[in-house]
């Protein structure tokens, strides 16, 4: 008996809508043994990581929250990845964009500057996060360079910048010589929804990113641009579209999504610049991108139940002390299955039982 | 050469019984009989996707059989793969050839021997077995300096070496010019002698007539009938592969010839990889309301063509390209489509079509430069699909729903989408490459007739091919294609095979005398 991958006749689409939810059911059955040998109960640990963040108001409004930066990044790098293009740094791009929009925050800080501050600190995080991801699009194009190395490399240096300034020139000088810039002021800030709360405006125009994303691909030339490159190169070159300017195209709007939603975090949530201002969303928005089947819908979903495992990651190191990084274990884990089922799409299982073999008769 | 079996009289070589392969609910084939027997040239017979693959797949060890039998001398055998097919006699020749570039000849052979004797005693026999078979080879030469009919013979030669009882061709005079073929089947006709089998995949009815005893038809994965093609017509033969009469392409009686369309002038162009051809000095005039036909042997050059005219290469100098008076070596594709250029390249999916996409998706493809389909930036769905649905009257384009992805298509059904996709768009000049390469006859008669009715309406239409007799049936003038070099072209009603295999051997038609030596 032989288990074989056959080749299907046509794409499946209801593999391509299921594939994901059996990722996340394999993850989940792979994270109750790794729970069980942490001598933790899998029932216990998986409703304090599932169940108890949808239970109450502080949570969900911290779910969204989480989820606002993972789709606004995940829907820009899902435009990369279409076009078969390979931004591994929106981690980067989204800690350029925090800094560049910090500047003006930090410049403007006690000079009562009117309102157009914080509109103007969200422009220049979109365009410096553009600019950053511009370089390894360039570095691809002009010299080919491999996009994945370079892009990710460029992450180490985002991160060490920031460093240097909030230790350095921006380091706030009542803070008692901790790595941070002062609390922005508040025409400075990404104002909040509701009163008291802590979901802020980001989480609209992460929305408003969604439907233009939803838009642009299933309507405009531009979008079928993108996907026809990414699905077929040689035919996208017979159409007369041109892939070195659709590189240059979709690590700039990935770059300035990234960006984006690294000011609104700061200028939002956080409120001032220091290090650690992302627990690493420009990689899980990797994982919330292809969650989501590369669609603008699907990462609005697939970045909603990403935020819910950081949550329920924080409450099950406080509830069960199981420490934080089983989070990335669990993410990672996901991605990994999801990449595995999406074969299912184009390939089926199928056993094979071979008729019982004859003597080799005369040769 | 082969020592006779006492039985080989009254036992069938090879035998297939009831062989039936399924691929989910398709039916590649549909319990197959067939009695291969020593000293015979047996022809299979069939369009694209008649199952013919399939079966010589299955014979050959590369894909099991979901049911029925194989009788080999006899016995019944279970093949586990490629390699136990060779070891018991039964040896292959792909139409697609599985070379490395980069290798020589020998080592080449040697990769595709399961043998243990030294790269040394291999090299001597290669020449030996070549030396007799009247295969010449030069064991030491890289394979990519070598002609496409070279290379076939290298396929044929590994094959060979393995002295098998009974070997498979899988269309291969498909790359040959006339005078290679009719070396090939001096080979064949030896290999019968000395009390081989053969079995011939072809689609070429004339060929078959000539060389086989025995020819199987299959069509739609049944076996239809088993013959003696010499007593059948080529018209009988054709009708029990398509299972009805084929149309009669007509050209449009009083078509005009008018002002020339397309003008190429002294075209250079380096190629991008380095084992391309290099174009050179390529310069034709092509008139609207004519068909001109471009010849030769795959790979002397016609696919840089074809790139040079559609702009998926940009030449240096704009006036080495002219559609309908304007420059456009320069251009993009996109900009010589709106000078009234279509294309058609010769790989379907992929290059004409991205193959996971709806046929809208791809009607849009090349739609999107010099038409209603874009407004604005945004896609203006209803046109595309308009553009699905006219190709799909117009031209008969047979699919399972109204917008279906490209690749669920069959080869003939995607070709006459494709072909109608360009033409709908009223063209001034149709530059198109294998236009019936494995489409089935019916489409083809139908893709072929849509070219000339775009003539007759005043376009100008250049066709390359490798199918001498589509050309001879459509075209007003053949060129033909060598290393680069484009010949003069010749008027249709005068160009015979031989002239034009001649040239597609690198012979000017003055000198005929050396033809042999240059084209060996």
């Amino acid at each position: 008996m032989q288990l074989v991958l056959e080749k299907r006749a046509e794409r499946s689409t209801t593999i391509a809508l299921v594939s994901p939810l059996i990722a996340i059911g394999l993850t989940i059955v792979t994270m109750s043994i790794l729970f069980a040998i942490l001598g933790k109960n899998p029932i216990l640990a998986l409703g304090v990581y599932f169940i108890d963040p949808l239970t109450d108001s502080y949570s969900l409004q911290e779910i969204a929250v989480k989820a606002t930066p993972l789709v606004m990044i995940g829907i820009g790098l899902s435009l990369c990845y279409l076009a078969n293009v390979w931004n591994i740094g929106a981690e980067g791009q989204f800690l350029i964009g925090a800094v560049a929009g910090s500047w003006l925050a930090v410049k403007t800080q006690g000079t009562g500057a009117g309102y157009w501050v914080m509109p103007a600190m969200l422009l220049l995080g979109a365009v410096a996060g553009a600019l950053y991801a511009l370089i390894p699009a360039i570095c691809k194009v002009r010299f080919g360079a491999s996009e994945i190395l370079t892009s990710l490399m460029l992450v180490y240096v985002a991160d060490l910048f920031l460093d240097y300034l909030v230790r350095g020139p921006w380091r706030d000088p009542a803070g008692f010589n901790f790595p941070t810039t002062a609390e922005f002021d508040p025409v400075a800030t990404v104002p909040v929804l509701i009163e008291g709360g802590r979901l802020h405006l980001g989480a609209i125009i992460a929305l408003l990113v969604v439907a233009a994303a939803t838009v642009l691909l299933g309507k405009t030339i531009k979008g079928f641009e993108i996907r026809v490159v990414g699905a077929a190169p040689r035919a996208a070159r017979f159409g007369g579209f041109n892939s070195d300017q659709l590189i240059l195209l979709t690590f700039a709007m990935s770059g300035a999504l990234a960006g984006l939603a690294g000011i609104i975090e700061v200028a939002g949530p956080v409120g001032h610049l220091q290090p650690g201002i992302s627990p690493g969303y420009g990689f899980t928005a990797i994982i919330v991108a292809f969650l989501g089947r590369l669609n603008p819908i699907g990462i609005l979903i697939a970045g909603l139940f990403l935020a819910l495992t950081f949550i329920g990651g924080e409450q099950a190191q406080i509830a069960m002390k199981i420490p934080l990084d089983v989070t990335k274990v669990f993410q990672g884990i996901l991605l990994f299955y999801v990449l595995a089922c999406d074969s299912l799409i184009l390939y089926r299982f199928r056993l094979i039982f071979p008729s019982p073999k004859v003597s080799s008769g005369t040769a | 050469m082969l020592d006779p079996t006492p039985s080989s009289q009254h036992t069938p070589l090879l035998q297939t019984i009831g062989l039936t392969k399924r691929y989910g609910t398709f039916l590649a084939n549909d319990s197959i009989d067939i009695d291969i027997w020593p000293r015979q040239i047996h022809a299979l017979l069939g369009e694209n996707g008649a199952g013919k693959s399939t079966l010589v797949k299955t014979i050959y060890g590369l894909v099991q059989p979901s049911d029925g039998e194989m009788r080999w001398q006899g016995e019944k055998m279970v093949l586990s793969g490629p390699s136990e097919a060779r070891s018991r006699g039964i040896g292959m020749v792909f139409q697609h050839f599985s070379l490395f570039d980069n290798l020589t000849v020998a080592e080449n052979v040697a990769l595709g021997l399961d043998g243990k004797e030294s790269f040394k005693d291999m090299s001597a026999r290669l020449e030996e077995v070549s030396n007799v078979y009247g295969l010449p080879l030069d064991p030491k030469r890289e394979v990519w300096q070598l002609s496409v009919g070279e290379r076939q013979r290298i396929e044929i030669v590994r094959a060979l070496m393995q002295n098998p009882k009974f070997l498979i061709l899988d269309e291969p005079t498909a790359v040959l010019t006339p005078q290679e073929a009719d070396q090939l089947f001096v080979v064949l006709e030896r290999l019968k002698a000395e009390g081989r089998a053969v079995l011939y995949i072809s689609h070429k009815l004339e060929e078959v007539k000539r060389l086989c005893d025995t020819a199987t038809i299959l069509r739609g994965g049944k076996k239809i009938s088993t013959c003696n093609p010499q007593q059948e017509t080529a018209a009988s033969l054709a009708r029990m592969m398509v299972g009805a009469d084929i149309k009669e392409v007509k050209a449009a009686a009083g078509r005009k010839i008018t002002v020339p369309r397309l003008v190429v002038n002294d075209l250079c162009l380096e190629p991008d990889d380095p084992h391309g051809v290099r174009l050179q000095h390529i310069s034709l005039e092509l008139m609207g309301g004519e068909i001109l036909g471009i010849a030769g042997v795959a790979g002397n050059g016609q696919d840089e063509l074809f790139a040079a005219l559609s702009g998926e290469r940009l030449a240096q100098d704009p006036g080495t390209v002219i559609f309908d008076g304007h420059a456009a070596g320069h251009l993009t594709i996109t900009e010589r489509r709106r000078l009234g250029a279509a294309f058609v390249p010769e790989e379907r999916l992929g290059h004409g079509t991205a193959p996971r996409m709806k046929l809208s998706e791809n009607a849009l493809l090349t739609g999107h430069a010099a038409s209603g389909m874009v407004q604005h930036g945004f896609v203006n769905t209803a046109a595309t699909l308009s553009t699905v649905d006219r190709a799909t009257e117009t031209f008969d384009v047979r699919k399972a729903k109204r917008d279906p992805e490209a690749a669920s298509l069959s080869g003939g059904n995607l070709q006459k989408f494709i072909v109608g996709r360009e033409i709908l768009r009223n063209p001034a000049v149709l530059v198109v490459s294998q236009p019936t390469w494995g489409v089935d006859a019916g489409a083809a008669a139908v893709i072929r007739q849509a070219l000339l009715d775009l003539a007759a309406s005043g376009a100008a239409v250049l066709v390359t091919s490798q199918d001498l007799d589509e050309l001879a049936e459509i075209t007003d003038r053949i060129a033909v294609m060598f290393h680069g070099h484009l010949s003069e072209p010749l008027p249709t009603a005068d160009a015979n095979r031989e002239k034009l295999g001649l040239l597609m051997g690198g012979s000017s038609l003055t000198q005929k005398e050396t033809a042999h030596a240059v084209g060996a």
